[in-house]
Formats: C-alpha cells, sequence, structure tokens
C-alpha cells in the first residue's frame, strides 16, 4: 500500500502523459482534460487505499478514455455510477494488454501541453490555472486552495479558460518554429509567475500556497530535460533554485520578513545552490543571453557571499546594466538603482529611482517607496527614510510587508 | 487581486424607488453576479438584513455595551458587500460602476499574507 503522498507525485507526473494520449484519440482538449482530471480524483481516492496498478498510465488512460465516452455520448448519471463501479475493479481486470502501446510521444506531449495551457489568448491567472491542473495534475480544489479562491470559481476560470483557447483556434500541436521563441518566453513567465505565488506566501500560514514553488520547480525541470539547449530555460530554473534556497532563512516562525543583507546563511540550502550555479554557469558559456539567465546569475553572486557585506555588488550592478538593456522594465529599474547604490553610493541610487516617478507602471506604488526609503536611510536622511517606510507601509496590500515596513519606519523615531 | 465593493444606502430612498425601477437595479445586479461568476471574478456577497436586526458592541466602563441599530446617525447604512478577485483596482472600477444607481459604492484592497522580502 503506498502512502497518499507517494501517489499524488505519480499522479502529477502522469497526468499530462495520459492528457496527451487522450487528446491524440479524441481530439477535443476541453472535454479530455475534464476526463483525465476524474480519472486521477478516482485514483487518488483508490490507489492509497487498493495500491497502485501494475500499469498506473494505463489504467488511467483506459478509466478516462470512459468518461471521455460518456462525455461524448452525453450519457446520463446511470452510466456514470456503472463507470464508478468499473473504476473500482482490481486494476488488471480493466485494463486491456496493451493499453500503454500508444504512448511513445509522453514527453513531447508535455512539451505541447504547456505551449497550450500558456496560449497567448488568456490572461496570465488563467494560463497559470490551467497549467496546473493540465500540465501539474493538480485538482481544482488544490488549485483553488494555491490561489485562495472558492473551488467553483476556480473551476469556472479554467472552463473558461479552455473555451478561450478553442475558440482562439489553437490545435494540439507544437507552435510553428516562427512562433516558437515568444510562445516559450511565455510559459517560461507563467512557471516564474506560479513560483512567485508560492514564494511569496511561504512566511504565512497557507501552506498550499507555498508548494507551488515545488511544482514550478519540477516543472522547470522538466521543461528543461525536454529542451536542454534552451539558455533561458536553463536560466529560469537556476534562478528558481537560486531563489528558492533562501527560502528557510527569509522569514522567521511567526512569518514577520527577514531582509536579505540580515538573513542567517547558514540557513540556505547549500545543495540547490550548487546545482543552481552550475546550470547558470554553463548555460552562460554557450547559450545566448537573456533575462532569465542574468537574473539567476545575480541571484548567484548573491547566493555565493558568505556574508552580505562580501556581495560582489559591482557584479551585480554590471550584471543589471546588461539587463535594462536586454529586457528594461521598472523593476529591473528598481533593483538596479540599489545595485547603483552600493557601488556609487545612495545618491546615485536615489537618481535613478526619480526616473520611475514619471512611470506610471512603478510611480506611487510601495515598492518604489520602500526602495526610496531603504536609499534615504543608508545615504543617513532619517526623516525622509522614516516618511517614506510610513507612506510605503500604508500601500502594500501585504500584511508581512506592512509590518516590516513600519518596523523600519519605528528604528527610525528620533 | 481581491477586493471587497461595499454598498451604502439609505432604506428610505430605495422604499421611495418606483417598482420599476427597484426591480431594473436588482435585474443588474443579478445580471452582474452571472457576469462575473462566468468569468471567474466572483468570490462571495453578503446581502445584509436591515439594521433593525442589528446590534452596535462598543466598550462602555470596561465592559462591552450593546445598543440596537445603527440607526440615525448616518442615512445611508451598509447594504451588501461583494468580495471579487480581479486583475487590477481598474476593473475594480468598472464593476463598482455598474452599482452605482441609488448607492455609494467603496472598494477597498483586501490585505495578503503572502509578502517579498526588501
Amino acid at each position: 500500500v503506498s502512502g497518499a503522498g507517494e501517489v499524488d507525485g505519480l499522479l502529477r507526473e502522469l497526468a499530462p502523459q495520459v492528457l496527451g494520449v487522450l487528446v491524440r484519440r479524441y481530439g477535443q482538449f476541453d472535454l479530455c482534460e475534464d476526463a483525465v482530471q476524474e480519472a486521477l480524483l478516482a485514483a487518488a481516492v483508490q490507489w492509497p487505499a487498493d495500491g497502485v496498478p501494475e500499469r498506473p498510465r494505463g489504467w488511467l488512460v483506459t478509466v478516462a478514455s470512459r468518461r471521455m465516452t460518456d462525455q461524448v455520448r452525453g450519457e446520463s448519471a446511470r452510466r456514470r455510477r456503472e463507470e464508478a463501479v468499473a473504476a473500482a475493479s482490481p486494476a488488471d481486470e480493466l485494463v486491456a494488454p496493451g493499453a500503454d502501446a500508444d504512448l511513445p510521444a509522453a514527453a513531447d506531449d508535455t512539451l505541447t501541453l504547456l505551449f497550450l495551457c500558456c496560449h497567448p489568448a488568456l490572461s496570465p491567472p488563467s494560463q497559470v490555472a490551467l497549467t496546473l491542473r493540465a500540465v501539474g495534475g493538480l485538482t481544482t480544489a488544490q488549485v483553488a486552495r494555491a490561489f485562495l479562491v472558492p473551488e467553483a470559481t476556480m473551476a469556472q476560470r479554467i472552463s473558461r479558460a479552455k473555451q478561450t483557447i478553442k475558440a482562439a483556434g489553437a490545435r494540439f500541436a507544437m507552435p510553428p518554429p516562427t512562433e516558437r521563441a515568444e510562445r516559450l518566453r511565455v510559459v517560461l513567465q507563467v512557471l516564474y509567475l506560479i513560483f512567485n505565488e508560492g514564494y511569496t506566501a511561504s512566511s504565512g500560514p497557507d501552506l498550499q500556497r507555498a508548494h507551488l514553488t515545488t511544482e514550478a520547480i519540477r516543472l522547470a525541470r522538466e521543461l528543461h530535460r525536454l529542451l536542454p539547449g534552451d539558455g533561458e530555460v536553463a536560466g529560469l530554473l537556476a534562478l528558481l533554485l537560486l531563489t528558492d534556497a533562501r527560502r528557510p532563512a527569509r522569514s522567521r516562525p511567526d512569518g514577520s520578513l527577514v531582509p536579505l543583507a540580515e538573513q542567517d546563511r547558514s540557513r540556505w540550502d547549500a545543495a540547490a545552490i550548487a546545482e543552481g550555479v552550475a546550470l547558470i554557469s554553463s548555460a552562460l558559456a554557450r547559450a545566448p543571453i537573456g533575462p532569465y539567465q542574468l537574473q539567476a546569475a545575480i541571484a548567484a553572486v548573491h547566493d555565493e557571499a558568505a556574508r552580505a557585506d562580501d556581495t560582489d555588488w559591482r557584479q551585480i550592478l554590471v550584471l543589471y546594466e546588461l539587463l535594462a538593456q536586454v529586457a528594461p522594465s521598472p523593476v529591473v529599474t528598481l533593483n538596479h538603482a540599489v545595485a547603483l547604490a552600493m557601488v556609487r553610493g545612495p545618491q546615485a541610487g536615489l537618481e535613478l529611482l526619480a526616473t520611475l516617478d514619471s512611470d506610471g507602471r512603478m510611480a506611487g506604488t510601495h515598492r518604489l517607496e520602500a526602495v526610496r526609503a531603504h536609499l534615504l536611510e543608508l545615504a543617513g536622511d532619517t526623516a525622509a527614510a522614516r516618511e517614506r517606510y510610513r507612506a510605503a507601509a500604508r500601500r502594500t496590500t501585504s500584511l508581512p510587508e506592512q509590518r516590516y515596513l513600519e518596523g523600519r519606519a519605528a528604528r527610525l523615531e528620533p | 487581486m481581491k477586493y471587497v465593493v461595499l454598498i451604502y444606502s439609505n432604506p428610505a430612498t430605495w422604499r421611495a424607488l418606483p417598482a420599476e425601477e427597484a426591480d431594473r437595479v436588482i435585474t443588474v445586479h443579478n445580471d452582474l453576479i452571472d457576469e462575473l461568476t462566468a468569468s471567474g471574478e466572483f468570490l462571495s456577497i453578503y446581502r445584509l438584513a436591515d439594521a433593525t436586526n442589528a446590534r452596535t458592541v462598543a466598550l462602555r466602563d470596561g465592559i462591552p455595551a450593546v445598543t440596537d441599530g445603527p440607526f440615525g446617525e448616518s442615512k445611508e447604512v451598509l447594504a451588501s458587500l461583494w468580495e471579487i478577485d480581479v486583475e487590477s483596482m481598474e476593473r475594480a472600477v468598472e464593476i463598482a460602476g455598474a452599482l452605482t444607481p441609488h448607492a455609494t459604492v467603496e472598494v477597498r484592497a483586501l490585505m495578503d499574507a503572502a509578502g517579498m522580502e526588501m
């Protein structure tokens, strides 16, 4: 008898492969995806109790195919009850030999599914939800819990996302070579979004959400296995590993946030850092440079410093200058300003920050005010720093950030 | 981003509305719930009972004292509360705009337990 956790891991791994088989067999991605979800739910109940069938993938394909046949025929609840009985039969009775026969393209299917779920017609939250369910093998309830919304709301988002890609005429096929780079960029962005949802939540009580980091790393690892030569895929995986390595030190047991400079570096995950550094070093040596590789390189410089004071800010500054050229954004400018302040002094950083006051995407946000407060504090302008920390604290919608910013402001009380 | 949309209205104004106008407003609300449900933006709605059924609790001489109401002081009272999950404040404000007839509508961002270290 296998544990529920082990079964869960196996189901997540098999989910995209089973879905690939079904879509090849029946077309109709939306219906197949529902059918696979139902098969996964059945397995999640039965396997921990009855044991994992000898051919788990074949079991899932068979159960999902029957569900699919039901859906296509539009048959009634009576038939579904029979199906439940059939699904409860021992696996060997149920699965005809050779049910696995048409599975050779499983690895490619995962890639095709990722492209489909990260279709550009979808909004980022829909891409995230659909990817987690169809590729990640999470149940609707798990995705809903991770995003702190009711299950019905999440079910509706997923169903709508599938209708949208259907309406956009998307097929279960790899995007044409001319579109592939741009489509891959969206896939990477979705995986990064999933990671950040989990990473920023890991200080709070919502553990289901924190597990999203593990899920994002698993999917990024799978993508890297499928596209080993792609520098940006390697860069993303390295970035996730190098960031996640700091997770044990980024918050205190009470959930309060610890800034990078004050983290207990002995608690960082040395194995994850070693893996991330090796990945990014090898990618930078051979692939054309890109934003994820640069961000991973920056994370690696931070992670390799034994103490905060040992941080090689000159190297970080050079990397941000490159990043500002390759992929300029207000967030890059924000971080660039910090690096500039650490190398050339707070005034230089504050001047670069001032350019963001006229940028509608960043002006007046808590992030801009928090960085400004930090640089003002470095510059010794305590009164202005305190005021900016307070402004940032009022503007954030994050409880731990608010607590941290109020704490910084209080430290500067005369 | 999660928001609550708070609808304040004056029960006397509401009671004085012609029936067809009251029906129209209710239809607008129900259609909006359908639309937000279909788009995956709807989380929950709370329709508050008349303030006759309310109690105000406040500390007086160190012990919680209970009074009926709130009545009297403010003409507009909280009538309903919508919880939504939308892409931006702009979208939340757009939704709130449909609820403004005969009411004052307030959009408030909800705090999140997640955060980034700085």
